[in-house]
């Protein structure tokens, strides 16, 4: 594995840069078990880890040596416990290009995107918004070149190697296959957001309309 | 127990304090006050704990009546203070000092002659409930304390961290109104090596222009020329931090202030330095701006 790269960002925070989602996850999930002294937060990318520090306790250089040192796990782990299902209405506005662009049918679609076991990877963009990865063969596609200015709340879209749900309304690029009505994201609740690291998530078929 | 009636306010008035922390994972950053230097100075002056919550009012407008006794401070934007008494005569108050308010007392922030954010920090902290370990109000997630409306009232809290130790503080900027430059220090990194050399030299030297597009999110800038790209990648969504300096396709960058996005998918040329951060926080429309590029 490639070592993780080292980039400034300002005085309290380092950017991690690793070759791939996994072994950033990976390293994410070894930090949390072996926490480096003096960092107070930890953010996710898609190929990177920030770590913001107090440089009154800790130095970049500390942090940088302490990472470097650190084994990795082994990509990202499951949570324990239940499978978050999510019924989706199928029928997004993208859902027949963005099979075409797979070379599947819009049924072939459905198929592998409840046919499989998708895990929480990382937050971030919205409350409640998490990105989904999953093992079995890609379902990778491009974004919208043109982001939609709008977006419904519960949408399901795919983008690169993701999938997510869009916990409320707001503008987003990816493409948009289907719909559920399972909120994402509920303050009353102890965790607010529904999907967090490591949740395992099915999708289920509940209509095409 | 004693609180605060608002009675006006101007385009945007809302509860911060230090911030939210440990939910950016759910797609929560961390807001708290803009200018942190200014609400700390504010909290420091009325004697509160350190998280203890403040008013941020955007462009002064603000108005408050005390329903009980109630020590106040206002710092950051220099605003012009106005207390009117309960009999209707009404007296000049200053900023950056201690100031008494009796039981129907109004104190009015008119619009401010430097800066954009003012603060008011009243002894006890304003004791909204807090949401999420934190009475911010982040403007991006629509998370925390509503934004303040007239006719709230607001609970004063009685927690203090001791007395108050000074009753008045130099203002640390802005008596003599605004500068027509300011210059932010700024470490470049982390995408640096995304621009061209130009692109780089032009951050270094050219003057920027603060566009109106400013928020709690952060400040839109234009330059004289795009900042153009060494590298055309689309740049998987990375962390940001605080003060980011990102530059979006159209190559004019934007500073990130406290509800800035947890992830963004366009480069971060340079982030600006913690004190900067908190200045920029107080940039006007039609201010000019240079960076000055720490090594």
């Amino acid at each position: 594995m490639t070592p993780p790269r080292f980039l400034r960002a300002g005085e309290r925070d380092l950017l991690v840069e690793f070759g791939t989602l996994a072994a950033a996850v990976g390293m994410r999930a070894a930090l949390e078990r072996a926490p480096i002294e003096g960092v107070t937060d930890a953010t996710s990318g898609a190929r990177s880890l920030m770590l913001h520090f107090d440089p009154g306790v800790t130095s970049r250089a500390a942090i940088e040596a302490a990472v470097a040192a650190t084994e990795p796990s082994p990509g990202l782990v499951m949570s324990a416990g239940t499978v978050v299902e999510i019924p989706v209405v199928y029928d997004g506005e993208d859902l027949v290009g963005t099979a075409e662009l797979l070379g599947l049918t819009a049924d072939g679609l459905i198929a592998a995107h409840t046919g499989r076991t998708w895990v929480c990877a990382f937050g971030g963009f919205a409350p409640g918004f998490g990105y989904l990865i999953s093992d079995a063969a890609s379902l990778d596609v491009p974004r919208l070149a043109t982001p939609r200015t709008r977006v419904p709340a519960g949408a399901v879209g795919l983008a690169g190697e993701f999938s997510g749900v869009y916990p409320r309304e707001s503008p987003g690029g990816w493409r948009l296959i289907g719909r559920t009505e399972l909120p994402m994201w509920d303050l009353a609740r102890t965790q607010p957001a529904l999907l967090n690291t490591g949740t395992a998530v099915r999708f289920l078929e509940a209509g095409r309309s | 127990m004693s609180t605060l009636e608002v009675t006006a306010i101007g385009l945007l008035a809302t509860v911060q304090d230090r911030g939210r922390y440990g939910f950016r994972d759910q797609g929560v950053g961390t807001a708290g006050a803009a200018d942190r230097a200014s609400a700390a100075l504010g909290t420091r002056l009325v004697a509160n704990a350190p998280d203890a919550a403040v008013i941020e009012a955007l462009l002064g407008g603000l108005a408050v009546r005390a329903h009980g006794p109630a020590e106040v401070a206002i710092t950051g934007a220099y605003c012009p203070l106005t207390v009117t008494k309960a009999s209707g005569r009404a007296h000049h108050a200053a900023m950056y000092e201690l100031i008494d308010l009796a039981d129907g007392d109004e104190l009015r922030l008119g619009a401010p002659t430097a800066g954009l954010r003012a603060y008011l920090a009243v002894r006890g902290g304003v004791a909204v409930p807090a949401v999420l370990g934190s009475r911010s109000y982040d403007t991006l997630a629509a998370i925390g304390p509503a934004p303040l409306a007239v006719r709230d009232v607001l609970p004063i809290g009685t927690e203090t961290s001791g007395d108050p130790v000074v009753d008045a503080v130099v203002a640390p900027w802005g008596e003599s109104g605004n500068p027509a430059g300011v210059v932010l220090d700024a470490l470049p990194g982390p995408r640096d090596d995304w621009f061209t050399p130009d692109a780089l030299r032009s951050l270094r030297t050219s003057t920027f222009t603060v566009t109106p597009a400013v928020d709690r999110v952060g400040v839109r800038l234009e330059g004289p020329a795009p900042l153009e790209r060494a590298v055309a990648d689309e740049l998987p969504s990375e962390p940001m931090a605080l003060g980011s300096l990102q530059v979006p396709a159209a190559g004019h960058p934007i500073v990130f202030l406290a509800d800035h996005p947890v992830t963004g998918g366009y480069p971060v040329i340079a982030v600006l330095t913690d004190a900067a951060i908190d200045r920029a926080a107080q940039l006007t429309p039609g201010q000019f701006v240079r960076f000055r590029l720490r090594p």
